[in-house]
């Protein structure tokens, strides 16, 4: 009799688990779809990229200026302004990003005006990268007279990041157990030397990614450097800069006119004569090459620092 | 200076039946001295002071956590800190190394004096910087850097701007020996701290505090998250370190307050309630609040 009961109970314990699930595996399949949904997307796009460019994915693609000939017309150009302004980009953001945010995590006092500059970072994230442009175009070019050149649109992308640094590196700060920071406290250390020695050094992973992250965004932006007067045409290179003679290094290229990729992709786009079609896509296939790649370095730099570091 | 306890002693309460128990728990260790008997009570009366706690009262903003304390801490002797969850015992050991300065609106009040040179550690005048680098401290959880295991016990040093390889080295394997972990580590200095088991690494926290030679070592909850062997371990260690400096220990666990301390202070609800040597705490408190916690009335 009252094990009758139970057996009857125990069924309608199972059914329930049976049914609960169910459903935990419709949402496994649901997402999964969505994901596989979204990758097929990328995948379709680079691979349609890759297919109309393939006739100009060579070697002398990258080694050839523009040029009003289809075949001929190569990245050269592009591909050396875009690593220039990288470098400058990546010169800017990283030290203010990681400054500011290690004043923001460690050093400021929570008081109303530490939330609204908090605030302030985050929307700053979500301004249209227009806007930098026209920011810049103002600041840089006119007031600080930098001109059109390599330093205005290093400056200006890095303006475009520094919000994703910032967030990045505060959010790999934070990650640091407060048991960490009070080990070090406990033996004498200053905030200077808890942040030098130990906070800083356990959240460069963090800090490596948001920066890479945020690199591989400014790499595809076009519209603040259109902003600004990048050049869709040039057929010369910035000075190089290092030199042959003292002292060896040279800053020159930083006032040169540039171009960069996603401007020379824009201009093809734009031309009438279909065989540009192709170069656009071969360039563009280039560019999300090194998107990817930049994002692959991240991940793995991630995995890296993971494995080195778990509390 | 006077032994008299600042709480008022009086007559023993009768029938204590808790007794018998806490000296059994005792006499199932006799390897360690603590089933010796412990000091004589006159040699620990007489041991000098190394600090006192004068009206110290705490707060952080307006929650009130302690509230006018006083106690006396003997030089090396092992002062145990117990009572129930949340009755400040950790805030209270936290205010001899000004760990409170970390969070904002931390308000001391009253004077921790250390001695022999009469130094108020809660002034707002004194450096928590000094304080720090003359009062140790080993948490609760094992919390080593992830660095390597010389680098974790050098790391004070460093502060301290030693930098003669040969000098850190040196003082690093006196620290590592005095935390009974030398023979296990000597081959693996460069390895990470974390590759050490939680009994290892607690012990490394040790070495790293004792490593500057402090004058106090602060221990909040040293065991809590450790096995019963690596506990004994700590247990052990602490009466060793006694021989060299002032050990105060927060502890839930109340035969390890009765295993390794001299003194003990009972504390309930921010308040101190009873302040004694350990043996007559555990025989004969004079506080009822006191009996009933040790008895496992309740806590």
């Amino acid at each position: 009799m009252i094990a009758g009961e139970q057996t009857l109970e125990l069924g309608r314990l199972r059914t329930d688990i049976n049914r609960r699930k169910i459903r935990d595996q419709i949402f496994v399949i649901v997402g999964l779809m969505i994901l596989f949904a979204a990758l097929l997307v990328l995948v379709l796009l680079f691979v349609d990229l890759v297919r109309d460019g393939a006739s100009r994915l060579n070697l002398n693609f990258f080694t050839s200026f523009p040029s009003r000939n289809a075949e001929r017309a190569g990245i050269l150009s592009a591909w050396v302004g875009t690593s220039l302004i990288m470098i400058v980009t990546a010169a800017i953001a990283v030290p203010v990003g990681v400054a500011s945010a290690i004043y923001l995590e460690e050093y400021a006092p929570r008081n109303v005006l530490t939330s609204i500059i908090e605030i302030n970072v985050t929307n700053l994230a979500g301004v249209p990268s227009i806007i930098y442009g026209l920011l810049a175009l103002g600041l840089f070019v006119y007031q600080f007279q930098l001109g059109q050149s390599i330093a205005s649109a290093g400056l200006t992308l890095a303006l475009l990041i520094l919000p994703i640094v910032i967030v990045a590196t505060r959010e790999s700060l934070r990650a640091v157990p407060r048991a960490i920071r009070e080990a070090a406290y406990a033996l004498g250390a200053t905030r200077w030397e808890v942040t030098k020695d130990h906070v800083l050094p356990y959240s460069v992973g963090g800090i490596l990614t948001g920066t890479i992250i945020g690199l591989s965004r400014a790499i595809g932006e076009t519209a603040p450097l259109i902003t600004i007067g990048a050049l869709s045409f040039i057929a010369f290179l910035p000075q190089p800069p290092i030199t042959g003679e003292f002292p060896f290094v040279s800053f020159g290229w930083l006032s040169d006119s540039f171009t960069a990729m996603p401007i020379q992709m824009f201009n093809w786009v734009s031309r009438p004569d279909p065989a540009f079609q192709h170069n656009a896509a071969a360039a563009g296939a280039i560019l999300l090459g090194m998107t990817l790649l930049m994002n692959g370095v991240a991940i793995y730099v991630r995995y890296r620092f993971r494995k080195r570091i778990n509390w | 200076m006077s032994d008299a306890p600042p709480i008022g002693t009086t007559s023993p309460p009768p029938g204590l039946e808790g007794v018998p128990k806490h000296s059994a728990a005792q006499t199932q260790r006799p390897r360690t001295r603590l089933a010796e008997p412990r000091r004589p009570s006159a040699a620990a009366a007489s041991a000098a002071l190394k600090a006192r706690v004068e009206k110290l009262s705490f707060s952080y903003g307006r929650v009130q956590a302690l509230k006018d304390i006083n106690v006396d801490i003997r030089e090396k002797c092992v002062t145990a800190l117990i009572g129930p969850s949340g009755c400040g015992k950790s805030t209270f050991l936290r205010c001899f190394n000004r760990m409170h300065d970390l969070t904002p609106n931390s308000v001391y009040q009253g004077r921790i004096l250390l001695y022999p040179d009469n130094l108020d550690l809660i002034a707002r005048k004194v450096d928590p910087i000094e304080v720090r680098m003359r009062i140790g401290m080993v948490f609760q959880k094992p919390n080593p850097f992830p660095k390597s295991i010389l680098d974790n016990v050098a790391y004070g040093l460093r502060v301290r701007g030693v930098r003669s390889r040969a000098r850190i080295e040196e003082e690093v394997e006196n620290a590592l020996r005095s935390a009974g972990l030398w023979d296990e580590v000597k081959d693996r200095l460069g390895q990470s701290g974390l590759s050490l088991s939680g009994g290892q690494q607690q012990r490394l926290c040790i070495a790293r505090a004792l490593a500057t030679n402090p004058e106090i070592l602060l221990f909040d909850e040293p065991t809590s998250a450790l096995d019963p062997i690596a506990t004994a371990r700590i247990e052990e260690l602490m009466t060793e370190l006694r021989e060299r400096l002032t050990v105060i220990v927060v502890t839930h666990n109340m035969q390890q307050a009765a295993r390794v301390s001299e003194y003990t202070a009972f504390m309930y609800l921010g308040e101190l309630v009873e302040f004694d040597e350990t043996s007559k705490i555990f025989t004969n408190p004079s506080q009822k609040a006191t009996e009933d916690y040790i008895t496992g009335r309740y806590g």
